[in-house]
């Protein structure tokens, strides 16, 4: 059964298609089509049950490349591993990489994704030079920024609803080597998360924090946690071989393996770990994406699966907010694995949908316990509300329609772009 | 070790001779691809131009035919000796189709023409390129078999056949041309995910990606083995199937 990453919901399609060239037409419709790229969205943005999946990863061919502007065409199916394989030994980097390099272009740009680097690059969508879209009905549209503007800010961002996109052209960013520099700060509370970011940010195209949301910190709040920050590097270290280690979690253990003692156990391990005051070279696979090491992580949490909770709150109520989310979680005795916390730049994305924007961003994982889990969300996704921020769609399961339409204020404008025949399990959920 | 700096590859647009078709460019090398459907073929040929760094568009280099016409044969390998300045390293033979059995069981026309597809029409092309190989006396001539070739089972006897019988011929050849240093690898491939087995449940451990079993029929040939089981463990499960007595083996529902 196809799924998406953390498997919730499972669900039944009537049809899966693998496209495997470009102006293939699409199936005949009788039931609604969605693009399914590698599936490593959470939640049900690339589901569609009772409907067709159309399955693009076969859709991964380079189309042009010029080498001296960086400018790469490439069809939607690609994954930005193939690409970081083709355009890092070349000079080249893709502009942002969200935290596994194992999505494709065209899911990169439905959901506008953000990376490490958000205050310095913006969303994906920002480097994206010109798309083509297939609509149901047959055509092909050319989509650009400057000749559509209309078509590309409903298309970046556009959760796969506008047609099935086709090819992607993106603008690379040059780097001079694999490597990164990069730092790591422990700190003992948000208060001095703001405090280092409003520094570190300033000279860090990437930074990140890590939260331990079930330890308090010395002043009894809970917030402690590790900030890193890094930038590539222009030298290679003296000795620059890496191999990535490969490991895997081989099968579906019968339980989540995810549970109050193993959370708690975790965390002060990972607090505990060594930081790195001083900038030292890392290579960028495991700074990146360092959960990409273990292939199907996923398969901790059982096969029930499990949800990422992931919300933007807007500058003027991000550190209260912030601080009543991780109460709230801690007070619910129910600790996500990590938090992840980050402050976005202060630009708005491209998309009409687009999630990024000015604010900070969090983003926490919980193993599905049912009405227990439920409860939490509904407390959070209050605190949310209130402070006029809005939860991330490409990592969502069961938000309202009402928190939704709070947090996409454009969504009745982007509804005209939709294409007929298309639609998701998420789309028909939170315009009910 | 083989060099592989100068390829053709038939039957090109096949998931797992793309894969091959890659590896191979993304390493530098010149290629001449062969293909049914040029449709398929010039995105193919674009996508391996940018991965080889090949901007004029001079290395890599293709053209269609239909590969089950044998007459054509003459004509496909004298372009593709003259696209790579006959200068030819190594040939991959990957075209072919996956019968429909239940279709063959009604049909002695399709039956004979799945033969034909996977079998005879690869030994037609085997047989016109040989004596070239011999005269030049080196290179590797490789084929895609299948597991399914060692032992014929209900379920796909008539494709089991026809890369039985390319095994058998390519055997033959491997001892023939051993004589003048030519290497003749039989590559068989168990269950990978293609668009040729779109239809099957592919869940489990025994289905391999094609860029796996691509960068195993790499090494092979460059290695210059004489048969490969991709993945290996292809190897084990075909000589355990082979063992299994016939009286026994033909009350198995496989
Ligand atoms: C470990 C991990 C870390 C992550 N970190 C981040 C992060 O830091 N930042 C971030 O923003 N996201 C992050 N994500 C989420 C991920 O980047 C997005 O969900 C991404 O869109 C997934 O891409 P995909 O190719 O797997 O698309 P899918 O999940 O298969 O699909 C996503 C959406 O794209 C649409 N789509 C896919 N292909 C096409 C196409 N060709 N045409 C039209 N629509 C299409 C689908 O319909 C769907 O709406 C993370 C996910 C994981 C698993």
């Amino acid at each position: 059964m196809t799924t998406s990453w953390n498997r919730i919901p499972r669900v039944a399609h009537a049809a899966e298609v693998t496209l495997n060239r470009r102006g293939q037409p699409l199936p005949g419709a009788s039931h609604p089509l969605l693009a399914y790229g590698l599936g490593r969205s959470y939640g049900d943005v690339c589901l569609n049950p009772g409907g067709s999946l159309l399955h693009t990863r076969d859709l991964d061919r380079f189309i042009a490349f010029d080498p001296d502007t960086g400018r790469i065409t490439a069809e939607a199916g690609l994954t930005l591993d193939d690409l970081l394989r083709f355009a890092v030994p070349r000079g080249w980097f893709v502009p942002v990489v969200p935290g596994t390099r194992f999505v494709t272009l065209g899911g990169a740009v439905a959901n506008d994704v953000h990376g490490k680097n958000h205050h310095h690059a913006g969303s994906f969508g920002e480097h994206v030079r010109a798309m083509t879209l297939r609509r149901s009905a047959g055509e092909c549209l050319e989509v650009t920024p400057d000749d559509t503007p209309d078509w590309f800010a409903a298309t970046v961002g556009g959760l796969g609803l506008t047609g099935l996109i086709e090819t992607v052209t993106l603008q690379l960013v040059p780097v001079r080597t694999p490597w990164m520099r990069a730092w790591s700060q422990r700190f003992d509370s948000l208060d001095e998360f703001w405090e280092l970011d409003a520094r570190a940010e300033r000279e860090w195209p990437y930074t990140v924090a890590w939260i331990d949301c079930l330890n308090p910190g010395p002043r009894g709040e809970v917030g402690r946690g590790i900030y890193s920050g890094a930038r590539h590097a222009t030298t290679a270290p003296a000795r620059s071989q890496y191999r990535e280690p490969r490991r895997a979690i081989p099968l579906d253990p019968p339980v989540s393996l995810v549970n109050r003692v193993t959370l708690r156990l975790f965390n002060q391990l990972y607090y505990r770990q060594s930081v790195h005051p001083t900038a030292r070279a890392v290579h960028h696979l495991p700074w990146l994406f360092p959960l990409d090491a273990i292939r199907h992580w996923n398969r901790i949490y059982g096969y029930k699966g499990f949800y990422q909770y992931q919300c933007v709150l807007p500058p003027h109520a991000q550190k209260d907010g912030m601080q009543a989310l991780l109460d709230a979680v801690a007070a619910s005795g129910q600790g996500s694995f990590l938090a992840v916390l980050k402050r976005f730049g202060d630009r708005a994305g491209p998309g009409m949908l687009s999630f990024p924007r000015p604010g900070a961003t969090l983003a926490l994982d919980f193993p599905e316990r049912g009405n227990e889990t439920e409860h939490l969300f509904r407390r959070l996704d209050h605190i949310v509300q209130e402070a006029g921020g809005a939860l991330y769609p490409a990592k969502d399961a069961r938000m309202s329609p009402d928190l939704f339409r709070s947090g996409f204020p454009r969504w009745e404008e982007f509804a005209s772009f939709v294409d007929p025949e298309f639609s998701s399990g998420f789309w028909r959920r939170v315009t009910k | 070790m083989n060099r592989l700096q100068s390829v053709v590859i038939l039957g090109a647009t096949s998931a797992i001779a793309t894969a091959v078709a890659r590896e191979l460019a993304e390493h530098g090398a010149r290629l001449f691809l062969v293909a049914r459907d040029g449709e398929r073929l010039e995105p193919l040929l674009q996508d391996l131009r940018v991965r080889g760094d090949d901007a004029s568009g001079t290395r890599i280099l293709g053209t269609t035919a239909d590969l089950a016409d044998i007459d054509a044969h003459a004509d496909v390998w004298a372009q593709a000796r003259e696209a790579l300045s006959d200068n030819i390293d190594a040939v991959l033979l990957a075209w072919g189709t996956l019968p429909d059995q239940e279709a063959c069981n009604t049909s002695v026309a399709t039956t004979l023409e799945a033969i034909h597809v996977n079998g005879t029409s690869a030994i037609a092309f085997l047989a016109c390129i040989a004596p070239d190989f011999e005269q030049r006396g080196r290179g590797v001539i490789a084929a895609i078999g299948s597991v399914a070739g060692d032992r014929g089972r209900q379920s796909n006897y008539v494709y089991g056949t026809a890369k039985g019988m390319l095994a058998t011929y390519l055997q033959g050849l491997r001892n023939r041309l051993f004589f003048s240093g030519v290497d003749v690898v039989t590559i068989k491939p168990g269950f990978v995910r293609t668009p040729m087995t779109e239809g099957f449940n592919r869940a489990g451990a025994l289905w391999a990606e094609p860029d796996t079993v691509a960068r195993g029929i790499v090494k092979a040939m460059r290695r210059g083995r004489d048969v490969a089981y991709l993945p290996w463990i292809w190897w084990g499960i075909m000589t355990v199937i082979r063992l299994i007595p016939e009286y026994l083996f033909k009350r198995l529902k496989l």
